[in-house]
């Protein structure tokens, strides 16, 4: 596991539920084949009202028109981040973007259970409240180690929750890989 | 200290005396349910981690019901239907409900129930949020991603941290013009759409037990939209004249302890419940329906798994009986089996569906429909700025199919007497003159 993540901001606000992170028409697409995946990022966070796109001007897609990668990384987001479905398509279709680690204040619980068992990204929780500081655009850097945020573009610094008990099921890879370890099931 | 029934069943399952809110443990699972939607990346994902010619587990308790993108001509949704049907045949699996057969059931929650997969003391997990609603049936049940889902295929267990209960007791006696669907929409109001995060809603009191198998399930449908990891309801005589009517199979009753430790309780008065509606774009934004009557609405929808039941489409029924409806009505029973019975169900001597087709609304066939959007072609998908009063379970953004809609949830009655007028009603103006 990465000690150390490093990526531009994307910030969203509370309550971010999994329609907006990818809206239901989109469920149709293979999540195996590699070309018709690429979907998934080309409209990921696609339901986000426009004017909570990208806090905190707003109007800012995460992908361009018809790409299905991002430059935006890190997604910073309030309380209650991936409400709504159990969709495995929310945290899958923002790694196919290239998402690579979610900090929010707090997660609704299928999403943050997938987000650990798929191993698609590390959900951080913040111990404080983000949102109206980092801007969407700020480079960020997370330090595992210490547990920490440093915003580089305002130089500030936030603490992260400890990832708790799913620290081993995140340091396998996936819950499969958690199983295997712990003899579970077999090697394939 | 004693112990809630989501522990009772929990701990069973773990084969453990006790256990504790927090305690991490691994279940045997009972039921595993999955649809079009997420079955096709639950098989994949079990191909790769077990391998391309495993087995699941047990036959038998796989369920898998079609049901969210059904009646489309959406390429892809249509060959993820080809997906099912393939894994079905390679797995020999007994319970399949396929599209286009006399099979088809329609939407899975309800589904689950009328085919006798809801078994008090049980535990069920399904690829989708509102799983919540077997609870309602005295047994543990809770939505799972396509990860999950696979491991479960694999191994039949999974792991689980043991919720902390909330208990919401309804005391006396509820309203005439109060439904199931007011009551969650109150209690979400109450606590938020994160009140529940991690946690087990229990439903007590008298004016919980006086209440139908529907009725119950419309209350623990919607736990997810607090949050809650599951909703739960004992079971009781109601409970086993339901079940026995649909399985065989046996099943094992679970009570809280008296001593047992809640995170919450609160008691309510169900006589001083009025209609509710969660206005734009949270389960949470709580209204009165009486302080909403100034929103004029340019449809009506009643579906889904939360509001498509024959109770809901009976009360829909009573008010919309010899009446003709002021805008678009949409009405999608959920499964066939409520189609068939909306053909039965008479009042005075008219069907459900005469009354719902003299009233000038429209019938689509069971499905989940547009209570998610959908497909471009999905029956009664919102559209463009329309202002929508919906017994579905969602309002977010878009959530409908137009991210520039506005929802109002709201109860069967309410839907009903709203279409009739154009705008938010309360069912009382109706029921009582």
């Amino acid at each position: 596991m990465n000690k150390v993540i490093e990526g531009i901001a994307y910030v969203l606000g509370d309550d971010v539920d999994t329609d907006q992170i990818i809206p239901a028409e989109h469920l149709v697409y293979s999540l195996s084949d590699p070309e018709e995946r690429k979907n998934y990022g080309k409209f990921a966070l696609s339901g986000v009202p426009a004017e909570k796109a990208g806090l905190p001007k707003g109007n800012t897609l995460f992908t361009e028109n018809g790409q299905s990668d991002s430059k935006y990384s890190i997604i910073i987001g309030g309380r209650n981040f991936g409400c709504g479905s159990s969709r495995e398509h929310a945290p899958a279709c923002m790694e196919i973007a290239g998402v690579r680690a979610v900090i929010a204040e707090s997660y609704a619980r299928i999403f943050y259970r997938n987000s650990v068992d798929g191993g698609f990204f590390i959900p951080f929780e913040s111990v404080a409240r983000m949102v109206e500081e980092i801007k969407t655009g700020d480079t960020l850097v997370i330090d595992l180690n210490a547990s920490t945020l440093t915003n580089s573009s305002s130089d500030k610094i936030y603490e992260l929750k400890s990832l708790g008990e799913v620290i081993e099921i995140i340091e396998a890879g996936n819950i499969f890989e958690y199983a295997r370890k712990k003899g579970m099931i077999p090697s394939v | 200290m004693g112990m809630t029934i989501t522990e009772k069943i929990l701990a069973a399952h773990a084969c453990k005396e006790s256990v504790r809110p927090g305690d991490n443990i691994w279940v045997d699972v009972d039921v595993l349910m999955t649809h079009d939607v997420c079955g096709p990346g639950t098989f994949a994902i079990f191909k790769k981690q077990f391998g391309e010619n495993a087995k699941v587990w047990d036959r038998d308790k796989v369920v898998i019901i079609p049901d969210h993108f059904i009646f489309t001509k959406d390429t892809h949704a249509n060959r993820n239907i080809d997906i099912l049907r393939q894994f079905v045949k390679e797995q020999s699996l007994p319970h399949y409900f396929d599209v286009g057969t006399d099979r088809y059931k329609g939407v899975c929650h309800l589904a689950l129930a009328q085919e006798g997969f809801n078994r008090p003391g049980e535990v069920l997990f399904g690829t989708d949020s509102h799983t919540s609603t077997s609870g309602a049936f005295g047994m543990f049940s809770t939505g799972i991603g396509n990860t999950d889902a696979a491991f479960i295929l694999g191994t039949g267990k999974l792991w689980v941290k043991v919720p902390e209960s909330m208990c919401f007791e309804f005391t006396g006696k509820f309203p005439e013009h109060v439904m199931a669907k007011d009551v969650i929409l109150n209690v979400i109001g109450d606590i938020g759409v994160d009140g529940a995060t991690y946690r087990a809603m229990e439903w007590r009191g008298d004016a919980i037990m006086s209440l139908s198998m529907e009725e119950r399930m419309t209350l623990c449908n919607m736990a997810i939209e607090a949050g809650g990891k599951n909703g739960i309801i004992e079971a009781d005589d109601v409970t086993m004249d339901y079940v026995r009517q649909r399985t065989d199979a046996p099943y094992k009753i679970y009570k809280s302890d008296d001593d047992a430790g809640y995170f919450f309780k609160k008691t309510y008065n169900a006589s001083e419940m009025e209609p509710i509606v969660a206005k734009p774009h949270s389960p949470d934004n709580k209204a009165k329906v009486s302080d909403c009557v100034d929103v004029r609405l340019d449809r009506a929808y009643i579906g889904s798994c939360t509001g498509g039941k024959l109770t809901d489409f009976i009360a829909a029924a009573r008010l919309l009986k010899g009446k003709k409806v002021k805008i678009d009505t949409f009405i999608v029973p959920a499964t066939r089996e409520v189609e068939q019975d909306l053909h039965k169900e008479k009042i005075g001597n008219e069907t459900l569906v005469d009354i719902f087709k003299n009233a000038g609304a429209y019938l689509g066939d069971p499905s989940c429909a547009a209570c998610l959007g959908g497909p471009k072609d999905t029956f009664g998908r919102a559209a463009d700025n329309q202002v929508v009063v919906s017994t579905t379970n969602r309002n977010f953004p878009g959530r409908m199919g137009s991210k520039q809609s506005h929802v109002y949830l709201a109860s069967p009655y309410t839907a009903a007497a709203s279409a009739l007028t154009g705008h938010i009603t309360n069912p009382a103006e109706f029921i009582y003159n």
